[in-house]
């Protein structure tokens, strides 16, 4: 016994701190010294309390407290740090990267410079070099980042690669990729640069980044861009920038823009009110339907019951993106089985308050079986005698429901509830995939009639434009706000039911 | 105590990958500078990757380095940029040129270098398509546009007007024998690259043209008194006009509608001949028509192409590759095969021509297609454009519509 204890402790964190040392090289590498240390410390950490025999409850709640942190908590941290950041499409990466890459983008090869042949080598001290072949005149040269000289005695090929030349080794495809990259040979015009494993260019880079002026410069027009720590642009004279941004510090602006931009602030209230009826109304049918459903079953008086149980799962055990699409085709208002079964020829979707019923319809269906299960499940839990005793001081069926039934029921199912309430008012899929929002008034592209709040937020975001991280997040932290305001006092509403019943 | 254990191991196991996540998501790693030891990595969809996969074997063997092709099953384009941003990139990734705009605006791909030769090897307008502030930025293989693909049995001739088209249509559908006077993919939200060559033959136009011929994005037309003509004549062809032009029609039902033959007429690319062919159709493929004394239809022209990661790990090997390897003809025509769009070099164009017809005829329908733009602002024109053809095509005011539109557009383009 003691020694299976030994053995299992020593075996586990063995396997842990195997692992743990599995991320230091790649950490050590990149200089990621922070996280490094966490990584140490936590080790040490999680080797002290499993290897002691105190902190008893710490063993049971760390592994818990940990999963809080990585999944829930870091992920909130993270969304909330991007917000203050123009994070997105054309603020990805650093300044410095931005920078090179406007400079790569301004390479033009020096019209009539020699078509080079490519040889990469290295030299005696083992430094890349490029061995360049000049495919007309045939003359052998060595270029370095000191510049060219003539190599003589070079035994070349008939595509102009060379075999064999004294005092250089040349290497194999594609290794030394980053010395080869950063290889330029000047020259009086410009640079040879290599373009790919056989070709050598003559380059003349028409921007440069300058760091004493923090700007770009370019050599044809004399024009320069200054860098705008404020926007992530550089930015020239008339107020146009260069497309190649970079992520900075932008404040509290995606906030406020959340706030001022008509665009988004002028419609929020309408999206929010059609929200928050979506998510109550879909919370309150679905529970309504699968609790009748659930309570004609518990009755026992019918037959095959297994039968119409399985049936009703059903809904729930098939795939909900394919269903949701398939909805969307029966809504087709030419070809749609709706309008078919009933002879009409109703734009279901195209419409305000048809798209509005559309959806509840289609949620209705959706969700209902899983109200169903839970429902019979806590039926279950209801002692008959309740419902007999009721029944024998003369209690007819509803007061018995509406007493005794609902309120017991309710004890259970209420944190569900409010966990149907939480999903549904962040239910992305279904709009996105029956409606996506629709219909839009012609004026408006960017609020259609059935968009929720988080479809409106992935529109805004993603899709009138490029992707906008930054501003996406500082959205969802409203989203996240108001949903977690509506769940505490909801909660709280429950623990007042739940002291009443109990 | 037995659970005491039970539980330890557990906890220890899930710390674990708790760090290990941590460890994973924490913002200082940056990308590693590795040297390059002779390895390619490609990313494309799962279409291109398996007609891939035998040259990039050889491509491998010939240089003595392993290539790798990696499927990317959905939205290609964002996946590559957030992973090339975080330094786990490809070196190689393929996709098509109205990509270009934001590839380059996140820094992600570099300019490719293609001999004189080379250019001129291609189509003239798929290295139009990919050249961007004057750079080329990949190696095109193949092209793409609309045509007009018609139920042979149905309408026997090509029609030379959209009127025609719309007659002939209507004909047929009073005789009973379809159901849809053409089947053109609307949706409920709109779809502007279908609908373009008619917007254009009625004289409408997205953006001015800078003094080099390029699209101005400075100068949205979308508003413009032409566009709001043309706009009218889409709304003639709508739900409350001749019943042509129909947002019960999306891209999930436009062609199944042609290849069960509920309509005559189907406003598609290449990518449709594969379900036509499943129906068993007598098909015929013909240039889009337009107007009545209107101008020509001009179809956009997307092109797929080769680019060179920025942060790829193997530079040269990418570059290699790209510049002077998938711009070889046999590459070409394999990826023809696995996948049947006209090539954009002009020597596989004469290998498959005479096998395929279909090809010449798509061809031929997008001659005077204009290369999509590639800049990063034409993102903000789909979304606005659409909205305001759903509104003409259910009957609405053009003018406000296409005013709605100019100012959406306007305030996406300010951001």
């Amino acid at each position: 016994m003691r020694s299976g204890f030994v053995i299992t402790r020593v075996l586990v964190l063995g396997v842990a701190a195997a692992a743990l040392l599995y991320a230091v090289p790649p950490l050590v590498k990149t200089g990621a010294w922070v996280a490094l240390a966490v990584l140490a410390l936590a080790t040490a950490g999680l080797t002290y309390l499993y290897l002691t025999k105190r902190h008893v409850p710490a063993k049971y709640l760390v592994p818990g407290t940990v999963f809080l942190l990585v999944f829930q908590i870091f992920p909130v941290l993270y969304t909330f740090t991007v917000a203050f950041t123009n994070f997105g499409d054309g603020h990805r990466g650093s300044k410095v990267d931005a920078a090179r890459a406007i400079e790569r983008e301004s390479l033009v090869e020096i019209p009539g410079a020699p078509d080079y042949a490519l040889t990469v080598a290295t030299d005696s001290s083992g430094k890349v070099v490029f061995l360049l072949v000049d495919r007309e005149t045939k003359r052998v040269q060595v270029g370095t980042e000191e510049g060219l000289s003539d190599l003589d005695g070079a035994e070349i090929s008939l595509t102009g690669k060379v075999i064999e030349a004294k005092g250089y080794e040349p290497i194999p495809a594609g290794e030394r990729d980053a010395e080869v990259q950063a290889l330029a040979v000047p020259t009086n015009r410009g640079a040879i640069k290599s373009s790919g494993l056989s070709r050598a260019i003559e380059f003349e880079a028409n921007r440069k980044y300058d760091l004493a002026c923090d700007c770009i410069t370019d050599k044809v027009s004399g024009e320069r861009w200054v860098a705008d720590e404020t926007k992530g642009y550089f930015v020239n004279a008339k107020g146009d920038n260069l497309i190649q941004g970079w992520r900075v510090n932008v404040g509290f602006a995606n906030f406020t823009r959340v706030v001022t931009d008509p665009n988004i602030s002028g419609h929020f209230a309408t999206v929010f009110v059609w929200n928050f009826a979506f998510a109550a109304l879909s919370v309150l049918l679905t529970f309504a339907l699968g609790m009748l459903v659930a309570l004609t079953l518990h009755g026992g008086r019918l037959r095959g019951t297994p039968i119409y149980r399985i049936l009703l799962v059903l809904p729930y055990a098939m795939p909900a993106f394919a269903m949701l699409l398939v909805w969307r085709d029966m809504f087709n208002a030419d070809f749609g089985l709706l309008n078919r079964l009933l002879g009409t020829h109703i734009n279901w979707l195209g419409s305000p308050t048809g798209a509005r019923f559309g959806l509840l319809l289609v949620n209705l269906w959706l969700g209902f079986p899983y109200m169903f299960l839970v429902t019979t499940g806590a039926l279950q839990a209801i002692p008959r005698e309740l419902g007999e005793a009721s029944r024998i001081d003369g209690a007819t069926a509803w007061q018995n429901f509406r007493r005794v039934t609902l309120p017991l029921l309710l004890v259970p199912l209420s944190p569900l509830l409010i966990a149907s309430f939480a999903f549904n008012f962040n239910n992305f899929n279904i709009v996105r995939f029956v409606t996506n929002g629709g219909p839009y008034p012609v004026d408006n592209n960017l609020v259609g009639k059935t968009d929720l709040l988080i479809t409106y937020t992935y529109r805004l975001a993603f899709e009138g434009g490029s992707g906008q991280f930054g501003f996406a997040a500082a959205l969802s932290t409203f989203i996240f706000a108001i949903v977690a305001t509506i769940s505490a006092i909801a909660f709280r509403r429950t623990r007042a039911q739940e002291e009443i019943f109990s | 105590m037995r659970a005491t254990r039970v539980a330890g191991m557990v906890a220890v196991l899930g710390l674990l990958l708790g760090a290990a996540a941590c460890g994973g998501g924490t913002p200082e790693a940056k990308p590693s500078k590795d040297k390059g030891n002779g390895k390619l990595e490609i990313w494309a969809d799962p279409k291109r990757t398996a007609a891939l996969k035998p040259f990039a074997d050889q491509f491998g063997k010939e240089n003595g380095v392993t290539v790798t092709i990696k499927e990317v099953a959905q939205d290609l384009q964002q996946n590559f940029v957030t992973a090339s941003q975080q330094g786990s990139g490809p070196d190689v990734v393929v996709g098509a040129h109205d990509w270009i705009g934001n590839l380059v605006q996140n820094g992600a791909v570099d300019p490719v270098n293609l001999t004189a030769q080379q250019k001129s090897s291609f189509e003239a307008s798929a290295i139009k398509a990919v050249t961007f502030n004057g750079q080329i930025y990949g190696a095109p293989y193949a092209m793409e546009n609309l045509a007009l693909i018609r139920n042979t049995e149905l309408a026997p001739t090509a029609p030379a007007t959209i009127e025609d088209m719309v007659k002939a249509g209507q004909d047929l559908k009073a005789a009973g024998k379809v159901s849809e006077i053409m089947c053109l993919q609307i949706g409920a939200q709109g779809d502007a690259y279908h609908i373009y060559p008619f917007f254009a033959s009625a004289g409408g136009s997205l953006f001015g043209t800078t003094s080099s011929g390029d699209p101005d994005p400075k100068n949205v037309t979308v508003g413009s008194a032409d566009s709001v003509k043309a706009f009218t004549k889409l709304k003639e062809l709508g739900e409350k006009g001749v019943g042509a032009l129909k947002t019960s029609i999306g891209s999930e039902n436009a062609t199944p509608t042609f290849a069960s033959k509920k309509c005559a007429f189907l406003v598609s690319g290449p990518w449709a001949i594969k379900d036509v062919k499943t129906g068993g159709i007598k098909y015929d493929i013909s240039p889009l028509p337009g107007f009545a004394g209107g101008k020509k239809a001009t179809p956009f022209l997307g092109v797929q192409a080769f680019y060179v990661a920025s942060k790829a790990k193997s530079k040269a090997l990418a570059q290699e590759f790209v510049a002077n390897y998938v711009t070889n003809k046999d590459v070409a025509k394999a990826l023809y095969d696995a996948e049947p769009r006209p090539p954009a070099l002009t020597a596989a164009i004469d290998m498959v021509k005479t096998s395929d017809p279909d090809l010449v005829k798509f061809l031929n329908a997008g001659k005077d297609g204009f290369p999509m733009p590639a800049i990063p602002e034409m993102s903000a024109i789909w979304g606005p454009f659409g909205n305001a053809e759903v509104a003409v095509v259910q009957g609405q005011d053009p003018a406000a519509a296409a005013d709605a539109a100019q100012k959406a557009i306007m305030a996406a383009l300010k951001k």
